[in-house]
């Protein structure tokens, strides 16, 4: 679960902290919260609290054929969990669809639409608790990665490659009994509404040798594309006078854009907050639509590796300790999807030393060696694992280690030198004369 | 190590800027290493076309089984993979497949792997499959390069490294992804062929030794080594006949026999077969017969007198040929020695395999070879051909009567099968070497002479067909020359042609992996058919672990490695009786079926569909084959119950047997309610042209699990039985 605190217009974060509680009712999590300014008596202030949970759809029926559609249960409360009074409070649940098959009645609850009210409900003691069971449908991509490993390489020689392993679910209501391709094909709509058969990754710019494939080879369904995200980030602030919508209108007739009108809130790899772009087209980022080699139902699987390389330039920089550091994404690129697992591996060049990583949150960490092309040494790989992984983990995160330049220079050093022995060899058989008799 | 002392002087002297000029000895070598090598690297790219165009990956059916085992052998180390016990396939038998298989590609693929590793290039196995043909078939030019010089000169070794790289017949089993047993097949035997030449050449032990361990290594690689056991006795008993017996004969054959049996016999798969099979008693005859030789040789030195050696002569070969006729049936009588395989039977008589294997004949590449093929495969090889032969019986030696042997033989063979053009090329290619190196030899000496006429006359000899021109020389000079040079431009101009025929035979025909298909569409676009792989992987992610996935025969290989779950039969085709079950179950109606299936332990049945896509591979047009085979062992099946006068057809014509067996069910089963193209009916099918004869498909034992999206493979789950109540 993750928590962060906004304010109305100007956004202030907040610390937030899990804390314990020794009076703690049924395994309670608590999350401290610290203020900028400590709170006078009379004053108010407004606080806003995000956090995401995984897992909390329960489908039911737990099995559904191919026709029918995804429906799910959701268990809350009314009123919210809380060791303070509550004066007032109003919930309200929103559903994908109008169609809801049941909700749990606690006066006064009505239902509009998409949209549930619960409330309002006055001077609720501490802890109190008014269940609630929301069943609607929920017809959204369950798509559930169950394990994802990145293995991010480092070369000193410029680039940076990076391996993406998934092991993807369909984490719904299992799909029971026929799949029918008529009925798939011909109704797409009524047929196999639960299902999914694309999912899309936001790559990092200036990507290039993109890869999609499995086991069993190349998967020739996938599209790589470069999408304009207007609304991304703020571009008024850029040169816009500047005749650079060329490149961008280009792009644009040769239909080459994707997603002008919808948003995606979610953090791009590669691009921070701050960065200053002078031309729109710079704003451009990659996007990999990908379809697995079959649509996925309810409880199908699929694995498959992505992979591809950035350059170095944008990723790798010197600290002024004169150590280099790794400034990459942490989560994962698949736009809205959950991760159970997250394994990242940064592979460090043969003859770094003194790893060290730096996250905003608190991830297992682990080292170990692996050996590439030419290596004698093996590289040094950081091992960051962390479970339970959604979009708003897409924060940058940092490897620092040491690594002297010289190092670059051994594996050419092997590769002459082995050419020059095959040579000298060569020659030296040529001019030898092995026979016993002369 | 003294000699290595001795080296910084040499190196020093021969490094004075006086000798970097080349003599023309020097030059000739550069020039030919140079040669050897450009084809070299040709031979390699040249198969490459199927990594550009698609993918790396493993082609076709087999294949995949050789990959499969590859991988375990390098997962598992080489005791595992001896000791094998698969139980994924011909379920519920098994099969062992360390004593099934012929190991060579697969030991030498993983020693390319585990040495690559060791130099710290951390390759895929896959990658490593993929390119074993490639580079084998760069191998085989170099052997064709050292036999051409063997069997005629260094010029026609160059030619026929440089013919053999490039020929379709070859490179149509050697693309890259083509990893099959053939790939490095084609190199042991031609290097065991070369290395027998070479020591019946010279006589010495150490060329026989080479040839013994060139066949070691063709037996463990291909079951084509009963080529080698029949064609070098036979060669053998014609250098007898023709009275070209010598000790080198002698020498070579006996080492190469002996040691190679002894060798032969360390392969499981192989075993005693050397002393048991009739396949190898020919090898076993050549052996006695010439120690009878040699005795004999002896007898005559030690006996002065020619009546009493002719008496003993006559008593010896009578006795012998009684005392060997005598063992044979004895040993074929008792079953000692078994009876030529059927596969055998079927090379010598090209008609048997239809009448009495219809397993064998069912395979495409078991037919006999049209001659389109031999066209397309050879191109100039084809007329070529003959005029190599020509050359050859010009200047017969030991080494031309056995490549003459070898090309007519194997040409032979080449007619009764498709597959076996492969087995010829060599021998083509290196006969066509011949032809075209000593034609352009002495064209081009023709025009030397005279421009050199008063210089050199002719100190290089090339060949006694030079010696009639220089007769001839003084007569008509002018027409002489000019005809020359328009000869030498004809020759250019065909190899030529053959150059470019190659490289589009190549690209065209050869290079795609049979596994994805493409397809061109309306605005010229490539389209990619992926369903096998679809299929397959779908099976992998979304079926239990221990399912049994019963298809034909042809798909066994492709599932187990691809899908990675158990089959009830596959492309080794030990079995007949297991294949016609499944044959029966296919061409049975769906209750029949499903009793044969619950006995089998089937989940999901596999079937290959053209209809939406024109695939006309599929198993519906394989479907008189599972007839036949099920019909040769359950009689229940007979065949023209399928059949309309004669007529194998699906639409509302077909018999009503065709209509409703199992396997024209799940092929057509909601078919009847697509359009598969405009302005045709529903349930046209695009494969054979017609509209279904059954739309109404009700399907009681089975349901559709998956089909793919463009209906290719159509997988159905059999249902558990219902209760009885």
């Amino acid at each position: 679960m993750n928590t962060s605190k906004k304010k109305k217009k100007t956004y202030l974060p907040l610390d937030v902290k899990p804390t314990e509680q020794p009076d703690a009712p049924n395994d309670t999590g608590y999350f401290l919260v610290s203020f900028a300014t400590p709170l006078t008596p009379g004053e108010t202030v407004t606080l806003e609290v995000l956090y995401i949970l995984t897992h909390s759809l329960e489908p039911f029926p737990s099995e559904i054929a191919q026709s029918e559609s995804q429906l799910v249960y959701y268990r809350d409360s009314a009123v919210i969990l809380s060791p303070y009074h509550i004066k007032q409070q109003t919930t309200f649940f929103k559903t994908p669809s109008a169609r809801v098959e049941s909700f749990t009645n606690v006066e006064p609850a009505n239902r509009a639409g998409k949209e549930i009210k619960y409330g309002p409900y006055e001077d609720r003691a501490p802890y109190s608790y008014a269940p609630v069971n929301v069943h609607f449908e929920n017809n959204s991509p369950f798509a559930v990665v169950e394990e994802l490993v990145r293995e991010i390489e480092i070369s000193h020689w410029g680039s940076l490659q990076i391996t993406e392993n998934y092991r993807l679910t369909h984490g719904g209501a299992r799909h029971k009994g026929v799949f029918s391709r008529v009925d798939y094909q011909s109704r797409r709509s009524i047929s196999g509404s639960s299902s999914f058969n694309a999912l899309l990754a936001v790559l990092p710019p200036k990507v290039n040798s993109v890869y999609y494939r499995d086991d069993i080879g190349n998967i020739s369904t996938s599209h790589l594309r470069t999408g304009f995200k207007k609304d991304l980030l703020d571009i008024e602030n850029t040169r816009e006078k500047l005749d650079s919508s060329k490149p961008g209108s280009m792009t644009n007739e040769c239909s080459l854009w994707l997603n002008h009108d919808k948003l995606i809130v979610c953090s791009i790899p590669g691009v921070q907050v701050g960065d200053i772009f002078f031309y729109r087209i710079e704003l451009c980022i990659i996007e990999l639509e990908f379809e697995p080699r079959y649509p996925l139902f309810g409880g199908w699987r699929a694995t498959f590796i992505i992979g591809y390389r950035v350059p170095l330039e944008d990723y790798l920089f010197e600290a002024p300790d004169g150590r280099r550091y790794l400034n990459f994404t942490f989560g994962c690129p698949l736009v809205e999807t959950i991760v159970n697992k997250l394994t990242i591996k940064v592979v460090l060049p043969e003859g770094s030393k003194d790893p060290s990583a730096v996250l905003p949150f608190t991830v297992n960490q682990d080292l170990q060696v692996k050996y590439s092309y030419l290596d004698i040494v093996g590289r040094t790989v950081v091992v960051l694992q962390k479970d339970n992984v959604v979009p708003t983990h897409n924060v940058p995160f940092q490897v620092y280690y040491t690594f002297k330049p010289i190092y670059m220079l051994a594996e050419p050093f092997m590769l002459v030198s082995a050419f020059f022995f095959v040579f000298v060899a060569s020659l030296a058989y040529v001019h030898i004369d092995l026979n016993i008799v002369k | 190590m003294g000699a290595k002392k001795a080296s910084p002087d040499l190196l020093n002297s021969s490094f004075s800027f006086k000798s970097l000029k080349l003599k023309t000895k020097q030059q000739e070598l550069l020039l030919r290493v140079s040669i050897l090598g450009l084809v070299y690297v040709l031979a390699f790219i040249a198969r490459l076309f199927s990594v550009l165009r698609y993918e790396s990956m493993i082609h076709e059916f087999d294949p995949y089984f050789n990959y499969r085992t590859t991988l375990f052998l390098t997962e598992k180390g080489f005791y595992e993979f001896w000791n094998w016990f698969d139980s994924e396939s011909w379920y519920p038998l098994g099969r062992i497949i360390g004593g099934t298989l012929y190991p060579g590609l697969m030991v030498t693929a993983a020693l390319i792997y585990w040495t690559l590793r060791f130099l710290r290039f951390f390759v895929h196995i896959r990658e490593v499959c993929v390119l074993t043909a490639p580079f084998f078939a760069s191998n085989t030019t170099i052997v064709a390069y050292f036999f051409g010089k063997e069997i005629w000169d260094t010029g026609a070794g160059l030619v026929a490294a440089a013919l053999i790289a490039i020929c379709p017949g070859y490179i149509s089993r050697s693309v890259a992804g083509s990893y099959d047993n053939e790939a490095v097949a084609i190199f042991a035997l031609l290097l065991t062929f070369y290395l027998f030449v070479k020591a019946v050449k010279t006589g010495s032990l150490s060329w026989a030794l080479g040839s013994a361990f060139g066949y070691f290594y063709m037996v463990s690689a291909w079951g084509g080594y009963v080529f080698i056991i029949n064609l070098v006795p036979l060669y053998v008993l014609v250098l007898l006949i023709t009275g070209r017996y010598s000790m080198r004969l002698y020498v070579a054959y006996n080492c190469m026999y002996i040691l190679g049996m002894l060798l032969a016999m360390q392969i499981r798969f192989v075993g005693f077969q050397h002393v048991q099979s009739g396949e190898h008693m020919g090898a076993m005859g050549v052996f006695l017969l010439m120690q009878v030789f040699y005795f004999l040789d002896w007898v005559k030195y030690q006996l002065n007198d020619t009546k009493l050696f002719q008496t003993f002569l006559r008593i010896t070969v009578t006795s012998a040929i009684l005392v060997g006729g005598i063992a044979l049936g004895v040993g074929t009588a008792s079953g000692y020695i078994s009876p030529w395989t059927g596969r055998f039977y079927s090379l010598l008589d090209p008609t048997y395999a239809k009448d009495h294997i219809p397993i064998i004949a069912s395979v495409s590449e078991h037919q006999p070879t049209a001659w389109s093929s031999f066209m397309f495969d050879y191109h100039i090889l084809l007329f070529l051909f003959p005029a190599g032969l020509y050359f050859c019986f010009k200047r017969l030696s030991d080494a031309t009567i056995f490549i003459v042997m070898y090309g007519l033989t194997s040409l032979y063979f080449a007619g009764v099968m498709v597959r076996l053009i492969l087995v010829a090329t060599p021998a083509v290619c290196l006969i066509s070497a011949i032809a075209v190196s000593a034609t352009v030899k002495n064209l081009t000496s023709l025009l030397r002479t005279k421009q050199k006429v008063p210089q050199t006359g002719s100190t290089k000899g090339v060949g006694s067909s030079k010696s009639s021109s220089k007769v001839t020389l003084d007569q008509s000079q002018p027409f002489q020359k000019n005809g020359a040079i328009a000869l030498l431009v004809g020759v250019f101009y065909l190899l030529s042609r053959y150059a470019i025929h190659c490289t589009w035979v190549t690209s065209e025909a050869y290079s795609s992996p049979s596994i994805v298909l493409a397809a061109r569409g309306a605005h010229g676009n490539r389209i990619i058919f992926d369903d096998y792989r679809e299929a397959y992987y779908w099976l992998r992610q979304n079926t239990p672990t221990d399912a049994k996935v019963m298809s034909w025969w042809d798909y066994g290989y492709q599932i187990t490695a691809m899908g990675n779950r158990t089959v009830i039969v596959d492309n080794n085709t030990w079995n007949n009786t297991h294949i016609a079950t499944v044959g029966r179950a296919m061409s049975s109606y769906e209750d029949e079926a499903y009793d044969i299936m619950r006995s089998l332990d089937v989940n999901y049945v596999l079937v290959v569909f053209g209809g939406v896509t024109g695939y006309s591979s599929d198993d519906i047009n394989k479907f008189l084959w599972m007839v036949r085979i099920g019909g040769g062992v359950y009689p229940v099946i007979k065949e023209p119950d399928y059949l309309v006068n004669g007529e194998f057809r699906v639409d509302k014509g077909a018999s009503p047997k065709m209509l409703n067996c199992l396997m024209y069910k799940l092929c057509y089963y909601r078919f009847g309610e697509l359009v598969t193209e405009y302005g045709k009916p529903t349930g046209y099918d695009r494969a054979r042209g017609v509209e279904i004869g059954n739309k109404d498909i009700k399907l009681e034992h089975l349901e559709e699990a998956y089909t793919t999206s463009n209906w290719i493979v159509r997988i159905y789950r059999v249902k558990p039985p219902t209760n009885r109540l």
